[in-house]
């Protein structure tokens, strides 16, 4: 049953005093817990999990031909899938709008902010190159996908290594990992979901808050200072003070989110 | 043969299929099936014993609404006769224009009960088509303002505790009304959001440990330490 | 009954009789009804039930019992050649299966015009993943509290050239020597009542029979470990 109109105005009465229902502060993430390594065929893969929210995502890598306007770069995709095993609410079926919007987003974020070194994933010029798949699964929906996803997959591509390549055979060798990391740069895209939920402004919100939020702004930055990719979601207009200051707490967020999944990054 | 001393049935989970007792000591109760002189599990859960009924106590699984009832629900649609209620139970639930209290205009209906809104009520009765409702007696109507929270039906009875031990601890301690809906719908108001997230709080804890022995106490336990941390 | 003989050596070194390290565990998917994962070696399943619920769409609604509705899916990295996301013939057939498998244990006459829907998606595969599905499944709909007869286990019996061994992995499935590699999934209820059964190879009637038995046996160290788990999940 999606959140009751009268939970949510208890929602809104309690952050206009700064308060949150698990107790968090405006500002605050739950807990986020990194695996890495979590399904062996993929070249790449980590679990997120924020507070009970969980997803897994996988990199796959291949040996294909180039796009026609990149002839010297890899090929990268990004897809997402809202699992029905992971909500009610979710149903069998082509992904509709929610799970195309999340790997749109999580796309964007990577792509725009060149964390793939594509360059560097060409094997022949105009054609073979590595083509790199990112695919995000949801497991478990307690709210805040769209970052959970942007988090696994930063952590799978940092973690995903290149499969040995028979050139002769022009063939694959799944299974036989190189040493040879997929190459990513040093700046890191991490993608912050911030929502307006009457006049409070929050991060991560839970299943029940994202029920009542009326606008949402994600934003992919680095924690240098870049954005490289931002949609507003929903139907409220937002005022310019309040865009503002969405942007200054996705930038202190995006810090704080980044130091606590440092460990998996290295 | 019959055996002259009654085999004894120890609380014990059980998954579907698990055979609990053989013999004919025993009588089959909710949640189990006799099969030859077997007493099986058809559930899974905590066989218990009493009077000599044996039964499974089901932690998971759907409402099964029983006449009088009371019930929290959300107003889905608004038909000519009525308001459609969703229990969040998959049996379709209706409250007839004739089952509130009050005179109604065939155009005024949303007046009384527009969509979105939460109602306390009692089942009237049970067909085929589903489940009629009933908001005539005393305590029962739309809600006004609270907190929903919601938990699976059949942790209901361990809420409510023997004699309404465990709702009522969670009542003097927190000061809030409760109503706590047979379908798992439970409303909370309180005089201050703090009050009322502490009842929340606690019927998560009591929910979670429900086939823990010493629960109330465990309870008025944990009480004390979230008091202490203000 | 002759197995595989002393001399056949399995790839990984397992005996004729063993199946891979299994691990099971329920209550995985916080929304889920009931949910349960359950793994032979590096096959890895996961399952959630939501359910009984309202059917939708109407006309499929079964006005005389419930229905139960099953659907696999392979994550697109959970082999090595990456799979397209979205349904294939072999996951439509393969969901079809599934349901057959746990049909008949499920009490869900009671439940008219409602449905009970099992996801089952596979994280992780080196073969034996429907079995693997099938397993998590069962486990998954106990918890649910859906009422149910007995829960299933399922196993995958192979034949690798003439020698019955239990547990197919992929390097076992794609066995060339001799008569190769036959495939035989099998699903049992803990009376040894055969719900699901399917072959894939070359095999005689006898064979067969043996294998059936096989099947009968490590169905019941299946069934120990998914009873294991549900029991392990309530704390009294």
């Amino acid at each position: 049953m999606e959140t009751t109109r009268i939970t949510g105005e208890r929602i809104k009465e309690y952050l206009e005093k700064g308060k949150r229902f698990d107790g968090r502060k405006p500002e605050e993430f739950r807990e986020i817990s990194v695996e890495t390594g979590v399904s062996k065929k993929a070249e790449g893969s980590a679990r997120v999990k924020i507070g009970k929210t969980e997803v897994i995502v996988g990199v796959k890598l291949n040996v294909t031909e180039p796009y026609p306007d990149s002839p010297n770069k890899g090929n990268l995709m990004v897809t997402s899938e809202l699992l029905p095993l992971s909500s009610g609410r979710f149903e069998y079926g082509p992904p509709r709008f929610p799970a195309i919007e999340l790997g749109r987003l999580i796309d964007r974020a990577i792509r725009e902010s060149k964390f793939i070194q594509l360059e560097k994933l060409c094997i022949k010029e105009g054609e073979k190159v590595w083509g790199v798949f990112i695919d995000i699964y949801s497991i478990n929906d307690d709210g805040n996908l769209i970052d959970a996803a942007g988090l696994g997959a930063i952590i799978a591509l940092k973690t995903a290594k290149l499969p040995e390549y028979d050139e002769k055979n022009e063939k694959v060798i799944y299974g036989k990992l190189t040493n040879k990391k997929v190459p990513v740069s040093k700046e890191i895209p991490i993608v912050v979901t911030t929502h307006k939920i009457g006049d409070g402004i929050i991060v991560d919100p839970t299943i029940e808050e994202e029920d009542v939020s009326e606008a949402r702004i994600t934003v992919g930055g680095s924690v240098e200072g870049s954005l490289f990719s931002i949609q507003k979601g929903k139907s409220k207009e937002i005022t310019i003070e309040d865009f503002n200051k969405i942007l200054d707490v996705s930038e202190k967020t995006r810090k704080k989110v980044f130091s606590s999944i440092e460990k998996s990054l290295k | 043969m019959e055996s002259k001393t009654k085999n004894k049935i120890e609380r014990q989970v059980v998954i579907p299929g698990e055979v609990i007792t053989k013999g004919e000591d025993y009588l089959p109760g909710e949640g189990t099936e006799k099969v030859g002189d077997e007493i099986i599990a058809i559930r899974y859960g905590l066989a218990e014993e009493s009077n000599r009924l044996v039964r499974v106590i089901s932690l998971s699984g759907i409402y099964e609404p029983r006449k009088g009832n009371l019930v929290i629900g959300k107003v889905e649609n608004i038909t000519f006769y009525g308001w459609v209620i969703d229990l969040d139970s998959p049996e379709t639930s209706f409250l007839h224009l004739q089952e509130v209290p009050k005179y109604i205009n065939k155009g005024g209906l949303n007046e009384v009960l527009d969509i979105g809104d939460m109602v306390v009520a009692k089942v009237l009765d049970i067909t085929s088509r589903g489940i009629d409702l009933t908001i005539k007696s005393r305590g029962l109507g739309k809600i006004d303002e609270g907190i929903i929270i919601k938990v699976n039906s059949n942790k209901v009875p361990r809420i409510i505790g023997k004699g309404g031990s465990m709702i009522n601890t969670i009542k003097e301690e927190s000061e809030c009304n409760i109503t706590v809906g047979q379908n798992g719908l439970i409303w909370i108001k309180g005089n201050n959001v703090e009050d009322e997230l502490l009842v929340k709080k606690a019927i998560m804890f009591v929910a979670e440990k429900s086939f823990m022995h010493g629960l109330t106490d465990e309870l008025k336990e944990w009480f004390k330490k979230e008091k202490e941390k203000k | 009954m002759k197995m595989a003989t002393k001399t056949f050596k399995r790839p990984d070194g397992r005996k004729a009789d063993e199946i891979r390290p299994m691990q099971a565990k329920v209550g995985i998917v916080p929304n889920a009804d009931g949910s349960a994962l359950f793994s032979f070696g590096d096959t890895i399943a996961i399952a959630a039930v939501y359910g009984p619920k309202k059917m939708h769409p109407q006309h499929q609604q079964d006005p005389e019992k419930g229905t139960l509705r099953c659907r696999y899916n392979m994550l697109s990295f959970s082999v090595d050649d990456r799979i397209r996301p979205g349904p294939s013939r072999r996951s439509t057939e393969i969901s079809k299966i599934t349901e057959w498998a746990l049909e008949p244990s499920l009490l869900i006459k009671r439940y008219p015009n409602m449905v009970v829907d099992v996801h089952v998606n596979i994280l992780q595969a080196n073969a034996s993943t429907r079995c693997a599905g099938i397993n998590a499944a069962s486990m998954a709909l106990a918890h649910a509290g859906i009422p149910m007869k007995n829960i299933v286990s399922s196993v995958s019996i192979g034949k690798l050239d003439k020698n019955l061994v239990v547990d197919l992995d992929k390097e076992e499935e794609d066995f060339k020597e001799g008569e190769g590699s036959t495939d035989i999934p099998i699903t049992m209820t803990p009376k040894g009542e055969v719900t699901h059964i399917q072959l894939d190879g070359r095999i005689t009637k006898e064979q067969l029979k043996e294998a059936i038995e096989l099947a009968r046996k490590s169905t019941k160290e299946i069934y120990e470990v998914q009873k294991k788990a549900l029991k392990e999940s309530i704390t009294t």
